[in-house]
């Protein structure tokens, strides 16, 4: 059962961090702390893919004089980590989309509560 | 060898015009809505010979830099795609043309980057549709996702808002599909969706698969609008400009629908789909959650691009109804709605945007009996629209609905029969209302008022790509047995 926890200690910290950005967006009443979690959930996931990409005894992807292309385990699968870069980029322009809404929400209704935007929309 | 490279040049139309427009725009803002016509019309005319290309000679499968799949990336240019790809070009090309005064009279000196954005949202859409790459998927979804939400912005007050909210469940709901393909990887090895599909069969019954099936249909869901994720559909409706709404309303949900096809029908196969869980019953009765309270909802409305808004949610769930059953009368009925509900949903968002043009509101209950000879053609197309939605032949709205129901009786599933017949008389409800305070006399007022009002009808540049849209409706409906005949060819089993 220990093995259980112990050995994907990895896969746990990526879903402890996917649950505090989930309840961040479902719970947080300020808009700037609903960010805040969806930025964490973003992060969990690139953490699943560099962790499932990680190797013991493995080089980077670069070809290595001693150790022979027969050798593919010897070398990292950097398929993931590429991908991560993408999603990573993607999340940086999600959080200034994110932002930018809010500097027009907070010009306009002066507030960046959600009770009191919903207040004083209707 | 690449034989074709009409895939890619759909694609890159979008990419050039996105460049396009901010370069001419900076110089003379007024051209950045006839560069965006005209990107949007090459891109439609592309996928037209695509589409006949396809047809003849059987799908493209466009390797980027001539590396083959499963190290390189691909467009996938078969039938279902192909078919896609024309009906959101064509009607996105006539929304903006339709566009031209909505832009020059709701965001005066935003045309620039507000046609710019609607270039990259067509970009990802396409890319969305063309790719056969599950992690280039999520990216052009992020593109078309930002894009749109930035299109949704530009309008009434609480725009930024409903964005907002649009953003983070959105966001969400592509973070989910991202982990979805994380789980999809670890097991196969590949993100290839061909590649991908071949191995899927030996992985029968995994926790992995199911677990990673179950997140993408949530995250795309989110997308699609389907019944329990489509809270910020009304809002970012509503409250967007009138041409952003036109131009996303009838395409975005629909693309998502496209993938939820592809991921369900293509990458999975319904019996891998089924396999731990009957999960395509499951979304069936989502959709028909989500048709009956969409009806429902819209018949409560009196804001026409609210009411609208609901009826989207009510029309998506016929379309993954469809889906969800999986025999070929059930998926050409899906898809030739995926063709009606574009055509329509464009036409019906384009008339309230020339009435809020021109009225300076859409509100309903203000609606009378004068329309009729202020705006006789844009309230001729609203008719024929508002009858093909309820579902009367021959317009093409009874057709998707028949084949539909030819679906669930093949597969003797009478609560879903029951669904389209029960939503179709909602339908009736909260259009032909419309259309009696329109053409009837209102006895109250009398015939005075009615007589006494001008003729005030919207620019040619609005009513010629509406009329345009509604007298589709007419030749989609007669052409019917064409293009099931041709979608039947597109079913995967």
């Amino acid at each position: 059962m220990l093995d259980f926890f112990t050995g994907h200690y990895a896969y746990w910290f990526t879903i402890i961090l996917l649950c505090i950005g989930l309840y961040g967006i479902l719970f947080k009443k300020n808009l700037i702390k609903k960010t805040i979690g969806l930025a964490i959930l973003q992060v969990s996931v690139v953490l699943y893919f560099v962790s499932i990409a990680s190797k013991w005894d493995a080089t980077v992807t670069v070809i290595d004089p001693d150790i022979p292309l027969d050798q593919v385990a010897n070398y990292l699968n950097p398929l993931p980590h590429t991908l991560m870069l993408t999603a990573i980029v993607v999340g940086v322009a999600t959080l200034g989309v994110a932002f930018t809404l809010l500097i027009a929400i907070y010009n306009r209704y002066e507030t960046l509560d959600e009770e009191e935007l919903i207040e004083k929309i209707q | 060898m690449i034989e074709s490279h009409l895939p890619a040049y759909i694609a890159l139309t979008f990419v050039l015009f996105a460049i396009l427009i901010p370069a001419f725009g900076l110089w003379r803002s007024e051209l950045s809505q006839p560069l965006a016509v005209i990107g949007a019309g090459l891109a439609a005319s592309l996928s037209l010979i695509g589409f006949l290309d396809v047809l003849n000679d059987g799908a493209i499968r466009y390797y980027f830099g001539g590396w083959e799949p499963p190290v390189g990336i691909e467009f996938v240019y078969d039938g279902l795609s192909a078919f896609f790809v024309l009906i959101i070009n064509t009607v996105a090309f006539f929304v903006l043309i339709h566009s031209h005064h909505t832009a020059k009279r709701e965001f005066p000196g935003k045309e620039m980057p507000y046609f710019a954005l609607a270039m990259l949202m067509l970009l990802g859409f396409n890319g969305m549709i063309l790719t056969g790459d599950l992690f280039n998927l999520y990216v052009f979804l992020e593109i078309s996702s930002l894009a749109a939400y930035a299109l949704i912005a530009i309008g009434d007050k609480p725009a930024p808002y409903a964005a907002f909210r649009y953003l983070i469940i959105g966001t969400t709901g592509g973070t989910l599909y991202l982990l979805g393909v994380g789980y999809l990887y670890t097991v196969t090895g590949t993100l290839n969706i061909i590649d991908m599909s071949a191995m899927l069969p030996m992985l029968y019954e995994s926790n992995a698969v199911f677990a990673a099936l179950i997140l993408m249909i949530v995250g795309i869901g989110v997308k699609a609008a389907l019944f329990p994720m489509h809270g910020w559909l009304p809002d970012a409706y509503t409250y967007a400009s009138s041409s952003s709404t036109a131009l996303i309303a009838p395409i975005g949900t629909k693309v998502a629908a496209y993938i939820l096809f592809r991921i369900i029908l293509w990458l999975f196969g319904i019996e891998i789909t089924d396999a731990v869980a009957p999960l395509s019953y499951i979304v069936g009765v989502l959709a028909c959650i989500g048709i009956l309270y969409g009806s429902v909802m819209a018949i409560a409305q009196t804001e026409m691009k609210r009411m609208l808004a609901y009826s989207s949610v009510s029309q998506i769930g016929y379309i993954i109804m469809g889906l969800s059953l999986a025999n070929p009368w059930g998926f050409a009925g899906a898809l030739l709605h995926v063709l009606n509900h574009a055509v329509m949903k464009a036409c019906l968002f384009m008339v309230s945007g020339q009435l809020r043009l021109k009225e300076g509101h859409s509100n309903m209950i203000l609606f009378d009996d004068s329309y009729r000879k202020k705006y006789p053609w844009t309230m001729a197309s609203f008719t024929v629209a508002a009858i093909s939605m309820v579902g009367l032949p021959p317009l093409a709205g009874f057709f998707s609905k028949w084949y539909l129901a030819l679906g669930t009786i093949d597969n003797s599933n009478w609560l879903f029969l029951a669904v389209i017949l029960i939503s179709s008389l909602l339908n009736a409800v909260y259009f032909f209302r419309v259309l009696e305070k329109v053409y009837m006399m209102d006895p109250a007022k009398g015939q005075k008022e009615a007589t006494d009002a001008i003729r005030n009808e919207a620019p040619a540049s609005m009513l010629w790509p509406t009329g345009i849209l509604a007298a589709g409706l007419i030749v989609i409906g007669f052409a019917n047995a064409i293009i099931v005949g041709i979608l039947l060819d597109i079913f995967p089993m």
